[in-house]
């Protein structure tokens, strides 16, 4: 199990450096340095562009320029934005827990409608209720989630005025900001219809960035069910009589839940990538929505510490769903 | 796959089995080939078929546009701005689903749009298939340190959310057409490589290939002549489903207004000025996306169902 574990941290730690060096180069790799980006169409003069270059410590060799780069970076400081001349950190920090909370719900609508969906489907094998539930899984994996939050702002926020149009509240409510959670803030706060508020314009994102995991967990689920009620030891429960609650609930869904949880933890990736399209179409003030407007204003540095943080979470879950994986099932952790 | 089978032989002779059935009509005078075989299998899935014929008809519109679309689709008309659909009060049959913020006939724009929808599918499929596959092969090819350095890069690529890659090489090459195909291409390319090289591992072992060797085959043809046609079927399949995210990728783009630019025709493109007609205008919003949905839905039946009849191992 040691050797196990240190062969996975260490191959994350050797995917976090890659990513480092990609993000060192990115800043390098588009047309003109970083001077010439930042002074825009007013132009510079070749004195003062020096002079700045030199204040950067841009005139230093690229290998120097990349080992302070990964000092930098080891202590946390990845730079201002351009924009902003805030620290990108910090921004990243105040953002974050808006695209946490959204992809955390957005994560437990998949499995809570995903998971019975895949049992349902496989229980119910080759029957009308099986077509529907992977037609429908089919029709959300190949949907463009971009439209489909359009699709669902035209119906409930503009035709029905159920919901908001846009944002994680309603304008007519000020929340303080304490856990960064709107729920918890506005559950805490004093105004009584600021929970529901906050609940109304989480449920559409929700269902928006939820709906390709949700298709990918109830193929998942689906397929693991089939393959594990093949297996030996369903007929020998069903022998002994069990009730096909118990054979289904129990043995079953215990073993078919392991290639499920995988999934689910390799759908970070997708989450955040979704989040970039639904918290762009939903006006969802997140990670998402900060780098797409980063690029817009070809804010550089903004980019460069935003890409690095995604792919370093990514990183670590995919390490952790690797090690936790390890943990439940001793046949992966003997395996090189 | 195996080689086809030689008409002119006879049926296996005095096999108890396969004797009595032979004259039966469901199993012809001689067996079926590999294609009529698949083709049994590909049409008894009828989401398959439906995919088949829907990526079809969207070929022969995207062939046809010309002389398909009643109007040009980037001619703007300011006296005809945002017309709603025909059967809508004020619309005509002149413009079916309506106009957009310019007057352009909205079903012009969408069937001039499938043209480049399934352009970027074959580009970026060609693309990152062609450098995938060799990458993959070199890989299981010649192991060791190549392949942990191949691999490795790769898994680099896939820490990142491949949408999120796609917008980085974006910015850095600059929005556009162009540039966006090339981003998908880089995005989705470890998915053909990674499926490459565990087929040529499958097969590199066989004894077929040991033969080859020792009958004096060089490198170059030991991958591409010997190993290469043996690891064809998976990628056929991730190639049919790799349409479907190189056209929901390549819109995703065009939404951010990182893809295509206006007044491109492209169904993400289309999508991406169209928030601020939410409240008036709902034909803007809903026909592009339909169109995405669609194609992008068959090309992943069509690939569901070649899996099962290209892999008999998962049909269950």
């Amino acid at each position: 199990m040691f050797r196990f574990v240190l062969t996975r941290v260490a191959m994350a730690v050797v995917t976090f450096l890659s990513i480092t060096a990609l993000s060192f180069f990115l800043i390098r790799a588009v047309p003109g340095d970083p001077v010439e980006v930042r002074a825009g169409e007013r132009g510079i003069s070749p004195e003062r562009h020096a002079q700045l270059m030199h204040e950067m410590g841009l005139d230093r060799p690229v290998a120097v320029q990349f080992v302070s780069y990964i000092g930098e970076v080891l202590q946390g400081d990845l730079g201002a934005s351009m924009v902003t001349k805030r620290p990108v950190l910090g921004e990243f920090l105040k953002l974050f827990p808006a695209t946490v909370e959204l992809g955390l719900c957005a994560m437990l609508f998949a499995v809570i409608v995903g998971l019975p969906a895949g049992i349902l489907a496989a229980t119910n094998r080759s029957s009308p209720i099986d077509h529907g539930i992977m037609g429908a899984s089919l029709v959300g994996y190949s949907m463009p989630i971009f439209w489909w939050g359009l699709l669902l702002i035209l119906v409930f926020s503009v035709g029905l005025g159920w919901t908001p149009v846009s944002g994680r509240i309603s304008a007519l409510y000020y929340i303080e900001p304490k856990t960064g959670f709107m729920l918890i803030d506005s559950l805490f706060s004093d105004d009584k219809g600021a929970f529901a508020a906050a609940l109304r314009a989480l449920i559409l994102p929700t269902v928006v960035l939820g709906t390709i995991p949700l298709a990918v967990i109830a193929r998942m689920t689906r397929s693991a069910m089939l393959e594990v009620l093949g297996e030996d030891y369903i007929r020998t429960a069903r022998a002994k009589g069990l009730g096909t609650r118990r054979v289904i609930g129990l043995h079953a869904l215990r073993n078919a839940l392991i290639p499920v949880v995988t999934v689910i933890g390799l759908q970070v990736g997708t989450l955040l990538g979704g989040a970039i399209l639904t918290e762009t179409v939903f006006a969802w003030p997140g990670i998402g929505k900060w780098l797409v407007e980063a690029i817009n204003r070809r804010d550089y540095p903004t980019l460069q510490g935003g890409v690095l943080l995604v792919a370093t979470l990514v990183i670590v879950v995919n390490l952790l769903v690797d090690l936790a994986y390890g943990l439940l099932d001793p046949r992966i952790r003997h395996v090189k | 796959m195996s080689a086809s089978p030689d008409p002119n032989a006879p049926l296996i002779a005095g096999d108890p089995v396969m004797a009595p059935l032979a004259p039966s009509p469901a199993i012809g005078a001689k067996p079926p080939g590999p294609f009529l075989e698949f083709w049994r299998s590909f049409s008894a899935n009828k989401g398959a078929l439906a995919g088949l014929v829907v990526i079809i008809l969207v070929a022969l519109v995207a062939i046809f546009a010309d002389v398909l679309a009643p109007h040009s689709p980037i001619d703007p008309d300011a006296a005809l701005a945002l017309k709603p659909p025909f059967w809508q009060d004020g619309g005509t049959l002149a413009f079916p689903l309506g106009t957009d913020d310019i007057g352009r006939d909205i079903l012009s724009r969408l069937i001039h749009g499938a043209r480049l929808s399934l352009l970027i599918g074959v580009i970026v499929v060609t693309l990152s298939l062609a450098m995938g596959l060799v990458l993959g092969l070199i890989a299981g090819f010649f192991g060791g340190v190549v392949d942990v350095a191949i691999m490795r890069l790769l898994d680099i690529m896939l820490a990142l959310p491949s949408l999120l890659l796609a917008i980085v090489i974006v910015a850095i090459l600059g929005p556009g057409l162009l540039n966006a195909m090339i981003a998908v291409s880089i995005v989705t390319l470890p998915h053909y490589s990674r499926l490459m090289r565990a087929a040529v591992l499958s097969q590199i072992r066989r004894p077929y290939v040991t033969a080859s060797r020792v009958a004096g085959a060089g490198t170059l043809r030991l991958m591409f002549a010997t190993i290469l046609p043996n690891c064809v079927a998976p990628l056929i399949v991730q190639a049919t489903l790799g349409f479907s995210s190189a056209i929901l990728d390549a819109a995703a783009l065009g939404f951010l207004g990182l893809g295509a630019q206006p007044p491109t025709p492209e169904w993400g493109t289309m999508l991406a000025s169209s928030l601020q007609f939410l409240q008036r205008a709902w034909w803007v919003v809903t026909f592009p996306g339909l169109a995405i949905l669609i194609t992008v839905l068959a090309f992943n039946l069509l690939g569901d169902g070649l899996r099962d009849a290209l892999d008999p191992k998962l049909k269950r």
